[in-house]
């Protein structure tokens, strides 16, 4: 199976993601190359069995909710790429 | 005496707390070898000579004071994936190559109240992304056993900085053998926890259900003495379990007579260098010397599928998390648009490297409409059984022995255009991430000068048995004491 340059484009859309027209014949074929691999999963039978998100075997991990002093606003903006007032400046999301 | 920077943390830390030392001059002596090392190996992203000292004279006054514990005024250096408040953390990406945290990782808080003292970053490859450091956006770190072959990766930095004593210890993560084969192909000691023993609190994620950070040291006693350190429950991270953690010091004896040892024959790969396989028959046979039962016909028969599996599970994970640099909060951001999803792919497009990128697009796939439960659910299950693999085998012995990785470290370039064969590099330490149980990898011999990790894994929270098996071959045979010679 080989994906098609409209399906890595499709991809990369849902990650919002740009890729150059050269990045996208190269992801084309090493992740085609990739995923080849994983046809092997297919002949394992896994019916019924249940699936592991995480190994650890907690459960609904509670704690009390105590107030307790944020990071300073200047000190969270300080990394900002841009800003105004005490928030963080971004583009129109609305036209 | 050793020159100061070789010493181990427990070295160091007798002639500290003897006064034959201070942490000033420990710290000034380490930094000076790192700066003359530093041009040939590449290991660090940020040196940070300032706070170093400041650390130092801090430490100082507190022995001054009798307030030593084991890492107090002892140098290390942190791996650039973990939050070092007021200190840039990159993760050697572009993206986030001004990015100041505005606060600690948990790891950092513990160390900082046992006293130690930050060098600096190390690099890796990009967002712990890789097997080699050569997807570090910044340079490529050396091998310090020959300077033409890579250090290992993701924590190639930490590994490397550790072999050539540009610090007493290091810390890495470990994702999907990011600690242990580095520390396997530089020939130092690296330890990835089981999951939840240590906090992830800070550390910048990258696949959230298998990354663990550790250390990396120069031998079996520094790995115990950090672990004491940095385990234990944290309410920030709620996938830290509320177990105690155990006094790992008192794991180091040497006596592993009766210790049940299993060698999964699945972890003798095809392809696998010959040279490898016979360094780790003999180490092995040395366990049995020591009076080990080894059984030598151990099965995990998923270990096959555990590789499809997690590069279906790892970018998957690291899809949606690195989701979040969108460049609206912090790290880079294109600024040449107007238009909101534009500057958001731009910012991607330009801030991520190839292999990031090639992450994020597997992973968007696996988990797209159509084929979330032909790859990512069909994933998982297989997860079930790799870890229903672990619980079996631990049924039978104490711990199981295979090699770190299935080569020595190979040349700069070799594998760089060519992901599938990169990605083979991690095949006998991946499928411990997935099970989520613990492995170190220690130095078992030298193959052509290159040294040769042996990996031993051991059951949910059984680093106790790891540390001891460790140790008791490391005083049989110091492996460790071997130095490069930087040519």
């Amino acid at each position: 199976m080989k994906l098609t340059a409209e399906e890595v484009r499709h991809i990369a859309l849902l990650a919002r993601l740009g890729l150059s027209d050269e990045e996208v014949e190269k992801f084309r074929n090493q992740l085609s190359d990739i995923m080849v691999n994983f046809e092997a999963l297919e002949q394992i039978d896994t019916t019924g069995l249940p699936p592991t998100s995480q190994s650890v075997n907690l459960v609904n991990v509670f704690r009390p909710d105590e107030p307790l002093p944020s990071l300073p606003v200047a000190e969270v903006l300080a990394n900002a790429p841009s800003r105004e007032e005490n928030s963080f400046k971004v583009n129109a999301v609305l036209e | 005496m050793n020159p100061l920077n070789e010493l181990t943390i427990h070295e160091a830390h007798k002639l500290l707390k003897e006064k034959k030392i201070s942490s000033v001059e420990l710290t000034e002596a380490t930094l000076k070898h790192l700066h003359k090392v530093e041009d040939k190996v590449h290991a660090c992203t940020t040196v940070a000579d300032e706070q170093a000292m400041k650390d130092a004279r801090a430490a100082d006054k507190a022995i001054a004071a009798g307030n030593i514990k084991p890492l107090t005024g002892v140098p290390a250096l942190i791996k650039d994936v973990v939050c070092t408040k007021g200190i840039r953390t990159t993760c050697s990406s572009k993206m986030l190559e001004n990015f100041v945290p505005p606060y600690d990782a948990c790891v950092i808080e513990k160390l900082k109240a046992a006293g130690y003292v930050i060098l600096g970053k190390t690099n890796m490859d990009e967002f712990a992304m890789g097997s080699s450091t050569e997807n570090s956006a910044f340079f490529v770190t050396h091998n310090p056993w020959n300077l033409d072959c890579v250090p290992g990766g993701s924590s190639g930095g930490s590994a490397a900085a550790t072999a050539i004593d540009e610090a007493m210890y290091t810390l890495g993560s470990d994702t999907g053998g990011s600690i242990r084969q580095p520390a396997g192909f530089c020939g130092v000691v690296g330890l990835k926890p089981t999951y939840g023993r240590v906090s992830r609190y800070g550390l910048v994620a990258f696949a959230s259900s298998l990354d663990q950070i550790g250390p990396i040291t120069k031998d079996v006693t520094d790995c115990a003495l950090v672990m004491n350190v940095i385990s234990g429950h944290d309410k920030r991270d709620s996938t830290t379990v509320p177990i105690e953690v155990p006094d790992y010091t008192k794991s180091l004896k040497a006596d592993i007579k009766g210790l049940r040892i299993g060698v999964p024959k699945e972890y003798f790969v095809e392809g696998m260098q010959p040279e490898v396989r016979s360094t780790l028959e003999t180490a092995i046979k040395k366990l049995e010397e020591l009076g080990a039962k080894v059984d030598w016909n151990i099965s995990l028969p998923y270990t096959k599928y555990a590789l499809a599996a997690y590069y279906i599970l790892a970018p998957s994970e690291a899809s949606a998390n690195l989701a979040r640099y969108d460049g609206v909060k912090y790290g880079y951001s294109y600024r040449d648009s107007t238009n909101m999803f534009e500057s958001m792919e731009k910012t991607k497009q330009f801030g991520f490297g190839a292999e990031v990128k090639r992450r994020i697009m597997l992973g968007t796939y696996a988990l797209s409409a159509g084929y979330y439960d032909a790859y990512y659910l069909k994933a998982q299950k297989v997860r079930t059984l790799i870890r229903r693999d672990f619980e079996k085998a631990f049924t039978q012995c104490d711990v199981l022995v295979t090699p770190t990785s299935p080569t020595t470290a190979f040349k700069i370039g070799e594998k760089t255009d060519d992901p599938v064969q990169m990605y083979l590099s991690d095949v006998c330490t991946l499928p411990i991430n997935i099970a989520g149980v613990p492995a170190i990898s220690i130095p078992a011999g030298f193959v052509n000068g290159l040294p040769v990790g042996m990996q031993i894994i051991g059951t949910f929270f059984g680093e106790e048995a790891l540390l001891k098996t460790a140790f008791a071959y490391e005083q049989a045979t110091a492996w460790n004491k071997k130095k490069p010679a930087l040519a």
